[in-house]
């Protein structure tokens, strides 16, 4: 099993926006079928992060790959098995919710007709299936965020990036997208990187704490908190940030 | 539920539908800018009737190619407004990529699994297919003008029309990876577009402004809208203008490569622009 290729294999990455230091020498995997927290506070580097996977930035040090293929040498096919929620929304608001999908499958190479079908399949799964003829513009914040998930899932990538997805959502929609993409790890074995500043996304999950772009710990719940010499998640997400602090 | 299976096509028809699909999004857009769409319209038509009607007696035109006689002003400014819509078009385009990479929809361009250039291309022609749509309006309502180009001429000005659409659009691009916020849209409109369409041979023929100013007339020739224009002036009358041609191509290789690098996340301003979070 551990040598298939990681879904999401990043080593010694650092990046600077001229003199500034976003990332330093980070490394950590994702596993296929493996719910992974990208934990870190507002400006630990995680949007930077994202943006050099999704090679929305290619200035860096280190090596980035998807299922064994480098985001620079092989950057096509490593993108063709990304999904991707950005932190900042990206739909199309005078765009129905279907026409926002079928550009999204185009853009993946699909047609209307091959893409239809699993359109109907996430929206389905999302709960926004009679939603489909709707404007964007007409949705709530949640349902924006859930028509964002589906149309990342549709061309089926083995890899899901979110960045911070649950930002200014209630808490039943947060649930709700915790709930579906942590069961769409289990059933279909989806590799996920899910960056959050909440403690209580990161439970139960394989956790990567990063702080002022560095990656003070990785491991699961316990481990992290054992590690830290800690009592809870919680408590260690503090000691660890405190002691890089001083 | 079942999962529906969705085969993943050959690379070539994988691209035919990424770049149909990004034609079908920019042509959804325009019909719900209906705003854009009229003023596209709207814009040049006024020129026509206001501007070409007030120096209708004031310019005496001679016979210059590709007019075999003498013409009335309306007729001759005519190909200069079809120039002015693809201007037009080419700048909003451009608009259109800074307001998406500000509200983030360019980033689902951009990690598209399809070369840059292609998606770049796919998005030029896009615009090209809604401006040369807007043009044969204009040409359409210009014929009750009494602008009336021979019938072969409306079909000879269409590759004309997608030359200088796509060299007009590319420049879009270009200015697109080069300006950082929507707000300084204005200074493109004062500095790019004014500038381009005043000193080109849209307005009047360049022998006069040679003869009020050297300096404008040299301008003039280096400008690239002046040979768009040209270019479109001659197809329209089934004439081919071969240096304007080769002019605009030029040209479109130029901002190409310049809107490719723009918009590489290795070297363009898009990697050097700080990534805040």
């Amino acid at each position: 099993m551990l040598t298939d290729p990681a879904a999401l294999d990043v080593q010694g990455l650092s990046h600077a926006f001229g003199a500034r230091t976003v990332l330093k020498d980070v490394s950590f995997q994702v596993r296929p079928g493996e719910f992974c927290a990208l934990l870190g506070l507002n400006g630990a580097g995680k949007t930077t992060l994202f943006a050099l996977i999704t090679r929305l930035y290619d200035r860096r040090v280190g090596s980035i790959s998807v299922f064994g293929h480098d985001v620079r040498s092989d950057a096509i096919a490593a993108l063709a098995d990304l999904g991707v929620v950005f932190q900042q929304p990206t739909l199309d608001l005078d765009l129905t919710v279907e026409q926002n999908l079928l550009y999204h499958a185009a853009l993946h190479g699909f047609s209307p007709a091959a893409a239809r079908p699993r359109i109907e399949e996430e929206l389905t799964r999302a709960r926004l299936i009679d939603r489909r003829a709707d404007r964007v513009r007409m949705l709530s914040g949640g349902q924006k965020r859930r028509v964002e998930l589906a149309r990342a899932l549709v061309h089926r990538p083995r890899l899901l990036l979110l960045d911070e997805p649950t930002a200014g959502l209630d808490i039943e929609s947060r649930r709700f997208l915790l709930n579906h993409v942590r069961e769409l790890c289990r059933t279909t074995g989806l590799g996920v990187l899910w960056a959050t500043h909440l403690i209580e996304e990161a439970a139960d999950a394989q956790i990567v704490v990063l702080h002022q772009g560095r990656v003070l710990s990785t491991g699961n719940e316990t481990s992290v908190t054992r590690d830290a010499a800690a009592t809870d998640l919680d408590d260690a997400f503090s000691r660890l940030t405190r002691k890089q602090a001083a | 539920m079942s999962a529906s299976v969705m085969m993943r096509p050959s690379r070539g028809l994988q691209y035919t539908n990424c770049l149909l699909g990004i034609m079908r999004r920019e042509g959804l857009r325009w019909v719900h800018q209906r705003g854009r769409f009229i003023s596209a319209l709207v814009r040049p038509l006024v020129w026509l009737a206001i501007f070409a009607a007030g120096f209708h007696f004031v310019l005496g035109l001679s016979i210059t190619p590709p007019y075999r006689t003498y013409i009335p002003y309306e007729v001759y400014i005519a190909p200069g407004l079809c120039g002015m819509i693809q201007l037009f078009n080419g700048m909003q385009s451009s608009l259109s990529m800074v307001y998406d990479r500000e509200m983030g929809s360019m980033r689902t361009l951009m990690v598209s699994p399809f070369p840059r250039w292609f998606l770049l291309s796919a998005k030029l022609l896009a615009g090209v297919a809604v401006s040369v749509v807007q043009v044969y309006i204009f040409l359409a309502i210009a014929w009750f003008w009494h602008i009336r180009p021979p019938i072969l001429g409306y079909v000879a000005v269409l590759p004309a029309l997608v030359l200088s659409g796509l060299m007009l659009g590319a420049l879009g691009l270009v200015l697109s990876s080069f300006i950082k916020q929507l707000e300084n849209f204005a200074g493109v409109m004062n500095f790019v577009i004014f500038p381009m369409f005043f000193t080109s041979s849209a307005l009047y023929p360049l022998w006069r402004v040679g003869e009020a100013s050297p300096v404008v007339y040299w301008l003039s020739q280096v400008n690239p809208f002046t040979h768009a224009v040209e270019l479109i002036r001659f197809a329209l009358y089934e004439r081919f203008n071969l240096l304007s041609c080769a002019i605009v191509l030029a040209y479109l290789a130029v901002f190409m490569g310049a809107a490719v690098i723009g918009y590489d996340p290795g070297r363009g301003l898009i990697a050097r622009r700080a990534g805040g979070e």
